[in-house]
């Protein structure tokens, strides 16, 4: 995989090229797919902003494949459920949340495009509670990139990385930034 | 950019970009109400109290809705059964409550300057809602977000308040944040409530409604105190109705996706009829809707941030 950036470098670098990027969405669209295919539909709902993008472009995917019903799509922002307010002098901006499909009963696959601390995903398992009481949630990433504050595990991943807690991780998508790929800047 | 206010005292010294984020913020909120169950923990475990020494029923449910939308514990304080009876200055009432551990003050007040001297005087944040005759931020704002929600631009908007502006706090405000936003703003009524001298403050003024009919977006109605009548401003309130009131008739020589807005509450027959209040061109009742959005986005955005840490004005 990627070899570690120098300590303290402050440099940004990609360390999942497009074409890696390719094979593992692939992989993790194919596994979500095949596992939401039995039984009752499901919704596609996406943590903003990367975790939007992604799940918008798994939700187009699922759509098409879909034999009868099609699954639901919903948008979350956590700016509003976080836990640290106190600890920053600016509130985060607000950017809108939409779920248009009922929640109770539903079955969820909630999408982030990296996992980290866990406390983005807490904070978006509460707001989906706050529209109603799902049947269940299950938690697709793709990049786990480890250092977990709270008991949260995914379900299914793209891919695991190792990273120092103060390295930022940053996924760049076609749609938005014209190529997939993922980029590591050195924490200092 | 970054909201680094702590309060909001008026729209006069915002700059374009503070007004929308605000408004885009709101935007972010409206969603809320929407729900079956309406609240967020933004807010949870501050206090924010409306501190009212005027009459308010509309501005201090919709402030004591968004603070309990936000999950924070609201608490009201109404001048009238209350301690400044005895004689308590503003500034004594203002940190006795603030003793108590206060996060928000909400602060209505018959004196222009009011909410400003708090805010130098306490350590809570303030937002003004109203002071005297000079603004009253969160009922522009709210009028500002009504119009673009429909009309999707403010600027190049032509936009009349008509009414008794010389007295009006929602005025003032409304043309301090519509201009900055790019709006033509015409200031309509009487010359005895309406003067020349509002075009210093960069208004358009004018003494004749039917004259603009054709030419406005936007009519924002403001309530006739009644009371004026007797301080000799007009001659009667027919005579007003019949000179400045839309009715039916003016409607249907306006343009017909113009908007209607008043800030309520409602003098039926008098600055509106009941057929404009309740038709096609209303917007009155969005404004209450939206108002509730714009107050939980200016009670996010002014609250705290790190304890300690004191962020300019």
């Amino acid at each position: 995989m990627a070899d570690p950036s120098p300590v303290g470098s402050g440099i940004r670098r990609t360390i999942i090229s497009s074409a890696e990027f390719d094979q593992i969405y692939r992989a993790w669209s194919a596994t979500m797919a095949s596992a939401l295919a039995q039984g009752e539909p499901w919704a596609i709902v996406g943590i903003k902003r990367g975790g939007a993008v992604i799940a918008r472009r798994l939700w187009g995917q699922f759509c098409a494949a879909a034999a009868g019903s099609k699954p639901q799509y919903g948008e979350l922002d956590i700016s509003l459920y976080r836990d640290d307010y106190h600890l920053k002098a600016t509130k985060p901006q607000v950017l809108g949340t939409s779920i248009s499909f009922p929640v109770d009963g539903s079955q969820i696959l909630l999408v982030d495009d990296v996992l980290f601390t866990g406390r983005t995903v807490r904070a978006a398992i509460n707001l989906i509670l706050d529209f109603g009481r799902p049947r269940r949630i299950l938690l697709g990433v793709l990049i786990d990139r480890g250092h977990r504050e709270l008991p949260i595990a995914p379900d299914f991943t793209g891919r695991r990385i190792e990273t120092r807690p103060t390295d930022r991780i940053q996924v760049r998508y076609r749609e938005t930034d014209g190529e997939d790929r993922v980029e590591l800047t050195g924490g200092t | 950019m970054d909201w680094t206010r702590k309060h909001l005292l008026g729209l006069e010294n915002l700059s374009k970009d503070e007004i929308l984020y605000i408004l885009d913020t709101a935007e972010g909120f409206k969603e809320v109400s929407t729900r079956s169950v309406k609240k967020v923990p933004a807010l949870r475990g501050k206090v924010i109290v409306n501190l009212f020494f005027e009459a308010s029923t509309r501005t201090r449910i919709s402030f004591e809705l968004a603070g309990a939308r936000l999950s924070a514990d609201v608490l009201n304080f109404t001048g009238a059964a209350s301690s400044t009876l005895k004689g308590e200055s503003l500034a004594d009432t203002a940190r006795n409550i603030e003793a108590m551990g206060v996060d928000i003050l909400v602060v209505r007040h018959p004196c222009a300057g009011a909410a400003e001297q708090l805010s130098r005087l306490v350590r809570s944040s303030v937002v003004n809602a109203g002071d005297g005759a000079h603004e009253h931020p969160t009922q522009a704002l709210l009028d500002i977000f009504t119009i673009r929600s429909i009309k999707k631009r403010i600027e190049g908007l032509k936009i009349a308040i008509v009414g008794d502006i010389a007295h009006s706090r929602v005025a003032r405000s409304n043309f301090w944040g519509l201009q900055k936003l790019g709006a033509e703003v015409y200031a309509v009524g009487p010359p005895t409530i309406v003067p020349r001298s509002l075009e210093r403050l960069g208004v358009r003024v004018s003494h004749n409604l039917d004259d603009l009919l054709p030419e406005m977006d936007v009519f924002n109605m403001l309530r006739l105190q009644l009371e004026r009548q007797d301080a000799g401003l007009f001659p009667t309130i027919r005579e007003y109705a019949r000179l400045f009131g839309l009715n039916g008739e003016r409607m249907r020589r306006a343009k017909r996706d113009a908007l209607v807005l008043h800030p309520g509450p409602i003098n039926r027959g008098v600055e509106i009829t009941p057929e404009v209040a309740d038709g096609n061109h209303s917007v009155i009742l969005n404004q209450v809707t939206n108002g509730l959005a714009v107050r939980m986005a200016v009670l996010y955005l002014i609250s705290g941030g790190p304890s300690g840490a004191a962020p300019p004005p």
